[in-house]
């Protein structure tokens, strides 16, 4: 039998391979049973952050985290929170005997720049999982690339109760705790503190984290007997917020919820101090500020105008048991400066992936996404933990925190008021505020 | 009534920055005929003199403190300002408090440098080029100017506050007649205006009653003819790139104990002030202060619940809304003279 080359043969085999070559490599993946399936000695993780953008700096301290749970797994430094985890798979030798390596995107807090550089780092590096960002809008953005892509997606830092919810995919998970959590933690404080019968103003930034997060502390603070005067939202954009801060003082309101984040909360808790807020009395009783989003690194920027105002957040570096001291110690002693808890819930995050791998014995998405559903642990900084397999989110205990009146360093600007337990702020998976949305199946990407 | 007289107060403090950086833009476009896009980040890097001298004056020696421990457990280390040692606790302390308004001193060589730089370094080599390479290269300059800004200083804000005796607000409510608490003023915007009063007056005063300001004003008017004259019009006009710079660092110190400066602001506020510039008239001085006081005062009406109620939305655009209006009815803005930059 002999091969002849025709010309209409040569057409089609070129119009074949063509095509072959045409389709985007992320969706191919050869011979492998599934997206960057590791074949030499090393494993590629992907840290998506914020290098640039008003977000650099939690970026920055994302990335710092990362550093260091590459290190501890790949056994160098003090181990960190090696040592506390409950979970004891992890050996210090890579995950599954390959060292850990790992390229770096910048999202620059767009949803577009973020896409694009999480699909760099799973074509061109061959990412076996993508993880990091600060930003709710870059995480839903990001996750929703990976389901497609075929690999895993740790989120970092986003509070929006979409990531879990209706945009949630069967290869995202989130460590970080929620709006309707920070609502559920804050609620009950509040209302301890200021009273049942208030009446607050809202302040919301105009995007998903701030929809969520004004219907989650809406909902939250009526339920225990507050009055919603008026929610407002208000631009991203915005820098000077003088004008929609006035008009609370036209209403009988005597709390402003600010459901702000970064410099918006920065400009517009600066804006409220000044225009006399917090000086004033309303209804006989002390006008009060909230923030139910609180963030250190941003805090900073508040300066004194943070003093005594509550709100909730992830995680502090002053918390006492062992897991947060032993990363505190690991991450002081090498950075200088305790974490973040953006810092904190990456950490934690690029560990649980390890640790998964090494129990599914598979860097397959799927067999990672089964070993960390429904994972229970300890031993992080958060006490007793859940990765709840019905919507990929953690269950743990929520931070009250206050800004310190006297702080003794430039990092001690929160302290903590209550430890919510993990009870009060679980949800049913169903949630109306959660509906909409479907994990899906898993995609290995084969 | 009390909301109306809030909202313009809000306006007077907004206009107050937008007029300043418009007066800058306008000197600048109508002496040397650039488009300066950097001019926003001239009015970063003055809000960042004063971040700068605070954290100058915040230079500390460390002495330990063996009673204390830090987050590690290890002896606290104290900071104590260099000026405090020098000076005594309380003076010191006074020194460091007052860092805003000092920064306007520490300011004012820094942007006249920086602006004479910009215009001999770099902008002086597109006076003859097209205006949208003028933009593409101040835009690029700003770019990279908040880029530097960010790498030495984070992309967070830096609190920078005003002295204690002008942190708080004033009850203008009380004294009108309203009701206590209705009309609540901080005292550092209101400060902002009358410095914004007090620096624009003082620029129009040297232009009109100078010499140098006679010669500056002619050669807006017909630079060739000043030329003839024999008067070395483009170092005149040197100058007056860096007293804009300097107005526009100004505008950016004081500006500092309002929004906490970051590497961005500058942009921020960037497109507007055009848009103040267009609508007040190309080339005229009054033109960018009427506009600039007019758009911020709109701004902030537009921001009304009442208003927005109405109008969803419109505090976003009512700005870009005024200014298609007025330039429709009105081609050459508000105060923009016949045959003035329109070559």
């Amino acid at each position: 039998m002999t091969n002849k080359l025709t010309r209409r043969g040569l057409l089609k085999t070129g119009a074949v391979g063509g095509a072959g070559l045409a389709l985007p490599t992320i969706f191919t993946s050869g011979a492998n049973a599934f997206t960057n399936e590791p074949t030499g000695g090393t494993v590629t993780l992907g840290f998506n952050v914020p290098q640039s953008g008003p977000y650099a700096d939690e970026g920055a301290d994302e990335l710092r985290a990362y550093m260091l749970a590459v290190e501890h797994l790949n056994g160098e430094g003090d181990g960190g929170m090696l040592n506390t985890f409950s979970s004891k798979v992890l050996e210090g030798n890579g995950i599954l005997g390959k060292k850990v390596e790992y390229v770096t995107g910048d999202t620059q807090t767009k949803s577009d720049a973020a896409r694009a550089s999480a699909k760099s780092m799973i074509e061109k590096d061959g990412a076996v999982m993508i993880t990091g960002g600060s930003s709710s809008g870059v995480a839903v953005a990001v996750q929703s690339l990976c389901q497609e892509a075929g690999v895993i997606f740790m989120a970092g830092l986003t509070h929006s109760n979409d990531t879990t919810g209706k945009d949630k995919k069967a290869n995202g998970f989130r460590h970080f705790f929620n709006a309707y959590m920070s609502g559920a933690a804050l609620a009950p404080v509040l209302a301890k503190t200021y009273g049942t019968d208030r009446k607050a103003y809202h302040l919301t930034a105009d995007y998903t984290w701030g929809w969520t997060q004004e219907e989650s502390i809406m909902a939250a603070t009526e339920a225990l007997g507050w009055e919603t005067v008026q929610a407002v939202k208000t631009p991203l954009s915005a820098t000077d917020f003088s004008s929609y801060i006035t008009p609370v003082l036209q209403t009988d309101a005597d709390v402003l919820i600010l459901n702000h984040y970064g410099g918006n909360m920065v400009n517009s808790l600066t804006n409220a101090v000044q225009f006399g807020l917090r000086e004033k009395v309303v209804n006989g009783k002390n006008f009060e500020i909230v923030v139910p989003l609180f963030s250190r690194l941003m805090a900073r920027g508040a300066g004194e105008n943070v003093k005594g105002i509550l709100g909730s957040t992830n995680w502090h570096w002053s918390l006492q048991d062992e897991g947060s001291q032993a990363f505190v110690k690991s991450f002081g002693t090498k950075y200088g400066f305790p974490p973040s808890q953006a810092a904190h819930t990456c950490y934690v995050q690029t560990l649980l992936y390890a640790d998964a791998v090494a129990r599914a014995g598979s860097f397959n998405p799927c067999a990672v996404g089964e070993a960390l559903e429904g994972f229970e642990f300890d031993g992080m900084g958060n006490g007793p933990t859940l990765y709840r397999a019905e919507d990929h989110q953690c269950f743990k205990d929520v931070l009250v925190v206050r800004g310190k009146e006297n702080p003794t360093s430039e990092f001690d600007l929160l302290e903590v008021v209550e430890v919510t337990p993990v009870g009060q702020v679980t949800y049913a998976p169903d949630h109306p505020m959660f509906a909409g949305g479907a994990l899906g199946s898993c995609n290995p990407g084969a | 009534m009390d909301a109306i007289i809030l909202q313009i107060l809000n306006g007077l403090d907004k206009g107050s920055a937008y007029a300043l950086i418009a007066l800058g833009l306008t000197l600048i476009f109508g002496t040397l005929g650039v488009v300066n896009f950097a001019h926003g980040a001239l009015f970063m890097i003055g809000a960042f003199c004063a971040v700068t001298l605070n954290k100058l004056l915040n230079l500390s020696v460390e002495t330990v403190d063996p009673t204390r421990t830090d987050f590690l457990g290890n002896p606290l280390k104290v900071k104590t300002p260099y000026v405090e040692n020098w000076f005594g606790p309380e003076f010191g302390h006074a020194i460091i408090d007052w860092s805003v308004p000092l920064a306007i001193l520490f300011s004012i060589p820094i942007m006249i440098a920086i602006g004479f730089i910009m215009e001999r370094g770099l902008i002086k080599h597109f006076y003859r080029r097209p205006h949208a390479d003028q933009i593409l290269v101040t835009f690029g300059l700003a770019i990279v100017l908040q880029e530097l800004i960010k790498h030495y200083y984070g992309a967070n804000p830096i609190q920078t506050p005003a002295p204690d005796a002008f942190r708080g607000s004033f009850d203008f409510g009380a004294m009108l007649g309203f009701d206590p608490n209705t009309i609540i003023y901080p005292y550092w915007r209101m400060i902002y205006f009358a410095f914004a009063a007090v620096i624009i007056g003082g620029v129009f005063a040297f232009l009109q009653f100078t010499t140098f300001g006679m010669v500056v004003r002619a050669g807006m008017a017909d630079r060739e003819t000043v030329g003839l004259l024999g008067i070395n019009i483009d170092k005149r006009f040197t100058i007056m790139f860096g007293l804009a710079a300097a107005v526009a660092g100004l505008a950016g110190v004081m500006y500092a104990p309002i929004n906490s400066p970051n590497y961005h602001m500058g942009m921020d506020f960037l497109v507007l002030s055009f848009v103040v510039v267009v609508v007040g008239g190309m080339g005229s001085l009054p033109g960018a202060v009427l506009a600039g006081f007019l758009l911020g005062i709109l701004e902030s009406f537009a921001s009304m619940n009442e208003i927005k109620s109405i109008l969803p939305g419109i505090d976003q655009i009512i700005i870009y809304v005024a200014a298609i209006i007025i330039l429709l009815t009105r081609p050459r803005g508000l105060m923009g003279r016949k045959g003035v930059m329109e070559d």
